[in-house]
């Protein structure tokens, strides 16, 4: 039996804590209150996957905006062209002078090709980026940098074809999910209940693959990748099925999010965005699970509190506590919480 | 051959011209200290609003010139007062001082946002910089003549500097074994300091060159700094000859590719290129021989 009381400095207190949080949480906020913080669990779900990639694989992921926005867009599709009456096109479609559907849009009608598309696109395609990169044995800055050039040319691209992704406006106005609808009563708190749930399976899962033999190959190889070569493994498959994992999560979260936002944009997953989830992981506690929910979670209530108020001030903060974690905390909330600030 | 694709091949020149610049000093001082300063797209940002500065107190047809050394020294300090407050006491951990340098380069962006306004200022580029010349049926603009020509002359300073000098010695030292340079007596972050004040200052040079493209906006740095980093990650570890060459070969492979698809799918494919690249030569276009086990 793996030694599972290392692997999270708050055992295990913090998360029954966190879940306690959670579930009282539908009886005592608003709706409006409730929708926000499921946004953020949603948030959380991706953070969780940095922990698994960032904190334990040594890989730093400028990118994973790029998988967010695939599962998000993957049910943004499914949910614009379930609302249509049949022969119609999407509104924006028909403002850029569309004549036809494009024919990636027609298998989203299916809602289970969508929910399969919301995890296995994400996953494949982080899969198959991180094969291309890791089999050759590169690495480490120049993985963060390509991933970033990678979430630059997703956003751009999105952007770029306004007729049939909805560019820079993104895909909104949704109305039903599989048939509920989307402001009837009850729909929000239900959402509510599968965001919690995904996000406590999620966190379960990784707790256990970190504390198997997985996760020790994956720790090894972030502290000494030849070191680990030389014992007769070969870290890429660990990797890429980690950054894979990832991918999974962030696309999860994605999907998630839309659904409780109302909007997926390439201003939610660019090049800035990305950046930003890493930071909510960084102030969390890049090697605690439950730290990185607690760190999307404040970080982005204090965004909604700042942002709203002061919106300049709020990338004054933002870089500053980039400088501020990383040079004297780079544990994060979870190092100060086990009485460790490095 | 047809007009469109030498006019692409001369905007492809030009477009290298700025990548060079702007990965010069990511490379030298990546090839160093094996760190990224994500804050370099804002020393570019700073030379542009140098060098509107300076045409504002010095207007006329030589105001530019005069810009350039401002914007190089400008850049220059900026760059050595990150390098000795942050990335030093970061060099051991170069994914931290990535995220770092984010965050100064976020604060950069705005305090430019609150000083010079979210739009932007137009540097008016003197006379001798607005025509241009006709060759094999193609205009070919001065400024962008100006900008290759730049680009070659900082080049080949850079390549005196590294070849000839004693600090060029003190740099190639460092540059193949860190341990063994600070053994014989070298003063090793006195030389990562030289560097990355250097590499600074050419990449405010470049943006004094950016901004006689377009206006020098807050974020001016940001569309020329990632393919920069494809430069630097497709160039190998901290080869001038190689950063030039992939400089060049990105450059020329984004302007050539619009003359097919637009401008967001050539970025794709740029990407898409850099990726399939490593998989023939991971080590970069020039590999830099090192006995480290984990380079």
């Amino acid at each position: 039996m793996p030694d599972l009381s290392r692997l999270s400095p708050l055992k295990p207190v913090l998360p029954w804590a966190l879940l306690a949080l959670g579930v009282a949480a539908p009886f005592a906020l608003s709706s409006y209150d409730l929708n926000l913080l499921a946004r953020f669990m949603a948030m959380g779900i991706l953070a969780l996957g940095l922990v698994l990639i960032w904190g334990h694989g040594g890989i730093l992921s400028l990118g994973q905006g790029v998988f967010f926005g695939l599962g998000g867009y993957a049910i943004a599709l499914h949910m614009k062209l379930a609302d249509l009456p049949a022969g119609e096109l999407p509104d924006f479609m028909v403002w850029s002078g569309r004549e036809s559907l494009p024919f990636w849009w027609t298998p989203f009608a299916s809602p289970a090709f969508t929910l399969a598309a919301i995890i296995l696109l994400p996953t494949l395609a982080g899969a198959l980026f991180a094969w291309a990169v890791f089999h050759r044995r590169v690495g480490g800055t120049y993985f963060a940098l390509i991933t970033q050039a990678l979430s630059l040319a997703f956003a751009t691209l999105i952007i770029s074809r306004q007729d049939v992704t909805g560019g820079f406006n993104g895909l909104t106005d949704f109305y039903s999910i599989f048939g509920v609808g989307l402001a009837s009563p009850g729909t929000g708190s239900m959402l509510y209940w599968i965001t919690l749930t995904i996000l406590c399976v999620a966190f379960v899962a990784l707790r256990w693959l970190l504390a198997s033999r997985f996760g020790i190959l994956l720790r090894a190889a972030r502290d000494g990748e030849n070191r680990v070569r030389f014992l007769g493994y070969n870290p890429t498959p660990f990797k890429v099925a980690a950054f894979a994992i990832a991918a999974m999560l962030a696309g999860i979260g994605g999907a998630l999010f839309t659904l409780h936002a109302g909007v997926v944009s390439p201003a939610l997953i660019g090049v800035v965005p990305s950046i930003e989830m890493v930071v909510w992981v960084a102030i969390g506690g890049r090697y605690s699970l439950a730290g990185a929910i607690v760190g999307a979670l404040l970080v982005n209530l204090a965004r909604d509190a700042v942002s709203s108020a002061f919106p300049e001030l709020w990338l004054y903060l933002m870089g500053a506590l980039f400088i501020f974690v990383v040079t004297l905390l780079p544990r994060g909330l979870a190092g100060i919480a086990k009485g460790k600030a490095a | 051959m047809d007009a469109l694709f030498l006019n692409q091949l001369f905007n492809g020149a030009s477009l290298a011209s700025l990548y060079l610049l702007a990965a010069l000093g990511l490379a030298l001082s990546f090839g160093l200290m094996r760190v990224i300063n994500m804050a370099h797209g804002e020393m570019l940002m700073l030379g542009g609003y140098l060098a509107w500065m300076t045409l504002l107190v010095v207007p006329g047809a030589l105001g530019i010139l005069l810009a350039i050394p401002v914007a190089f020294i400008g850049a220059a300090a900026m760059g050595g007062f990150i390098q000795s407050t942050l990335i030093r006491h970061l060099s051991a951990r170069p994914l931290d001082t990535l995220l770092a340098t984010w965050g100064v380069s976020l604060i950069l962006q705005q305090g430019a946002r609150d000083l010079f306004g979210a739009i932007g200022v137009e540097v008016r580029a003197p006379e001798w910089l607005t025509g241009s010349f006709v060759a094999f049926g193609v205009t070919l603009p001065s400024a962008r003549l100006f900008i290759i020509a730049i680009a070659a002359l900082v080049l080949g300073g850079l390549a005196l500097l590294l070849l000839k000098t004693r600090i060029g010695l003190l740099v190639r030292a460092v540059n193949q074994d860190r341990m063994m340079a600070s053994a014989s007596g070298i003063d090793v972050k006195r030389v990562d300091f030289t560097i990355f004040c250097l590499g600074s200052g050419v990449a405010g040079l470049a943006g004094v060159m950016l901004a006689l493209l377009g206006p020098v906006t807050p974020n001016v740095g940001q569309s020329y700094i990632i393919p920069a980093f494809l430069v630097v990650v497709m160039g190998g570890l901290g080869s001038i000859i190689g950063t030039t060459a992939s400089a060049i070969i990105l450059g020329l492979f984004a302007a050539l590719a619009q003359i097919f698809v637009d401008v967001s799918v050539a970025q794709m494919l740029l990407l898409v290129f850099v990726i399939l690249f490593i998989q023939v030569r991971p080590q970069g276009v020039v590999a830099v021989k090192t006995r480290q086990l984990d380079a």
